[in-house]
């Protein structure tokens, strides 16, 4: 049986989301990116906002996401993306306007711009990637950096009396009357793909519906920043980053 | 609303200009001497009539990231501020001037450098036309001396940012931010629709909609000679506006042995000293550039080639001089005289400076 005739013989069950781009990504194995990239693809295509979405690239690894994924983007200055995406959103309410962040963008430069447009409750989602590290500058300590977790900044490891806390920043966003819908997910199984999809839509519905901020966290791995392989940094993921920041509904107001 | 004649201060009829122009929304955050600006903006509430986004942000950094935002889907939008707050966002205008969108900033500048004084200054000129923020950029810079041309200059402004896809710059000083004059204010035009703006702004990110191919607005360019390539075409943009935009005005200039360059409110001052002046039987002209980049250099080069001296006069320790003189190339004296710090001359004190460098030298 060649492969010709094993493909006419089965039902296609999945293929490549039609609006993620056939092209090689720039992202390291096992990065989380490319899974939360192909959510995006798929919620926005399933609720058929490919020709409303204006999508607000940050700074950090996931800044060439406009090369990936086929709706309209604008590149944010670092950490400015929720003020972006509010004036994109204010004056284009009839778009589906989404901000897509690392941990850096969003909880250290950015704080004031996240923090000030969940607050308002811009009808926007802010999708949010945290690995606990700067990806794209070469492996740096990030505000949710684990303590004790080493980084090219923190050689020895994360020290609270040197470096501060880890900022579980999702739990302070949920606190605003602003947010409708705050979620912490993660893409290392297939099964926490699904849920996380789920979550990812429920979020756009919840800034269509004009209800406020939805703010998807998604706990992701960085094998190449964490120096580890995929599957490693999957395992060290659920058993370590978990703990700090556990997967579930923070706030539900849908 | 149809034209209608008030009395109103410079930062009042910003807002009202801004509104008639048909803007799409303003993004600002409080710093004296200009609040009355979002003041009266949210007091007129033009999202009830225009459908005008107002908005007060966290900040002036999240105002300027509100500017590009808006900016990027095609959008008429705009921020002001005054000099503290504008250096704050001269990371967000660099990023503006690279993405090639269009943007009205008003900068009613006060005294610097630091906190300094809200007391009325011209001490941010090297910033508004030498670029600001990093990278190789200008900004159209339009320097308004009455109320009047503080609301002429929003539609002036967010034309000509329109028409080369840059931002343009209001650099208004305290005094004509908070000086009370009369002022023609324009008859109401209507918002762009979002057709108008598909058309005008083919790179705008609206959502796809019908274009099918994606719109990306960006500033970033890994690849150098790409990024080159951009700078190239920049700089093009910028040389046709130095060919096509230059703005001034002049006063007393055909019969005159020595020539006053100044702008902003402080041309108003000189225009006084040379009456005074004239008086006593000195024959002094007065240059005022209304466009401060592109500089009217030639201007001032034909001019200064008549006169025996030119005197500089700013609200700061010296910076359009360095203008002026590359304008007359050394073949004349320049000479400058300031006052920093928030403090205005007066007329007298003036003319007492410029006889001291070229009556009784």
């Amino acid at each position: 049986m060649n492969h010709e005739d094993i493909k006419s013989q089965g039902t296609k069950v999945y293929s490549r989301p039609r609006l993620l781009d056939d092209r090689t990504m720039h992202y390291c194995p096992g990065c989380s990116h490319g899974v939360v990239h192909k959510l995006v693809c798929e919620v926005l295509d399933e609720m058929g906002l490919e020709n409303d979405a204006i999508g607000v690239a940050p700074v950090g690894c996931a800044v060439f996401a406009y090369n990936y994924i086929d709706i309209d983007w604008i590149e944010a200055a670092h950490g400015r993306a929720p003020a972006v995406a509010t004036a994109a959103k204010r004056l284009n309410p009839g778009c589906a306007v989404f901000t897509y962040q690392g941990d850096g963008d969003l909880a250290a430069i950015g704080t004031a711009e996240t923090i000030h447009a969940a607050n308002r409750g811009e009808n926007i989602v802010i999708i949010f990637i945290n690995n606990g590290i700067y990806g794209m500058t070469g492996g740096q300590m990030a505000p949710t950096t684990l303590e004790g977790m080493k980084t090219a900044t923190t050689p020895y490891g994360r020290r609270a009396d040197l470096n501060g806390y880890p900022l579980n920043i999702t739990p302070l966003l949920a606190q605003l009357p602003g947010t409708c819908f705050v979620s912490r997910q993660s893409v290392h199984t297939a099964a926490a793909a699904r849920k996380c999809k789920a979550a990812i839509r429920k979020a756009f519905e919840g800034s269509m519906a004009a209800k406020g901020t939805a703010v998807i966290e998604v706990v992701g791995t960085c094998s190449s920043g964490w120096k580890m392989t995929p599957a490693k940094a999957n395992d060290w993921m659920a058993q370590h980053m978990f703990e700090a920041y556990p997967p579930g509904d923070l706030k539900d107001t849908l | 609303m149809n034209e209608e004649v008030r009395l109103m201060k410079g930062n009042e009829a910003i807002a009202h200009a801004a509104i008639r122009y048909g803007a799409d929304g303003y993004f600002g955050y409080p710093i004296t001497p200009q609040s009355e600006i979002l003041e009266t903006l949210e007091a007129l509430m033009p999202w009830e009539t225009t459908g005008m986004v107002v908005l007060q942000a966290e900040s002036e950094v999240a105002s300027i990231n509100m500017v590009y935002g808006g900016a990027a889907t095609g959008k008429a939008v705009m921020t002001s501020s005054s000099s503290p707050g504008v250096s704050l966002m001269q990371e967000g205008i660099s990023y503006i001037a690279a993405a090639e969108l269009p943007a009205l900033i008003v900068n009613v500048m006060r005294g610097g450098p630091g906190l300094g004084t809200i007391h009325p200054s011209q001490s941010d000129y090297f910033q508004a036309t030498k670029g600001g923020g990093h990278g190789d950029y200008h900004l159209i810079v339009l320097a308004p001396s009455t109320v009047q041309e503080m609301a002429d200059f929003v539609a002036l402004g967010f034309d000509l940012a329109f028409k080369y896809r840059t931002p343009a710059m209001i650099l208004a000083d305290g005094v004509v931010g908070q000086m009370m004059e009369k002022v023609v204010l324009p008859p109401q035009r209507q918002r762009r629709t979002p057709e108008q703006i598909a058309e005008q702004c083919p790179w705008a990110a609206t959502g796809k909609g019908s274009r099918g191919n994606r719109n990306v607005v960006t500033s970033l360019e890994l690849d150098s000679a790409l990024m080159e390539k951009n700078n190239e075409r920049f700089q093009r943009t910028y040389a046709e506006i130095e060919r096509n935009e230059v703005r001034y005005e002049t006063y007393y200039t055909e019969d005159a042995d020595y020539l006053i360059v100044a702008f902003g409110s402080v041309a108003r001052i000189c225009l006084k000293s040379i009456e005074m002046a004239r008086a006593e039987g000195i024959r002094i002209g007065l240059i005022r550039p209304i466009t401060l980049w592109p500089f009217p250099y030639e201007a001032i080069a034909g001019l200064g080639a008549k006169v025996k001296g030119i005197q500089v006069v700013e609200l700061n320790a010296g910076q359009m001089i360095e203008d002026v003189r590359l304008a007359v190339e050394r073949d004349k004296p320049v000479r400058h005289f300031g006052r920093m710090g928030g403090i205005v001359p007066n007329p007298g004190e003036i003319l007492e400076a410029f006889k001291r460098d070229f009556i009784n030298k």
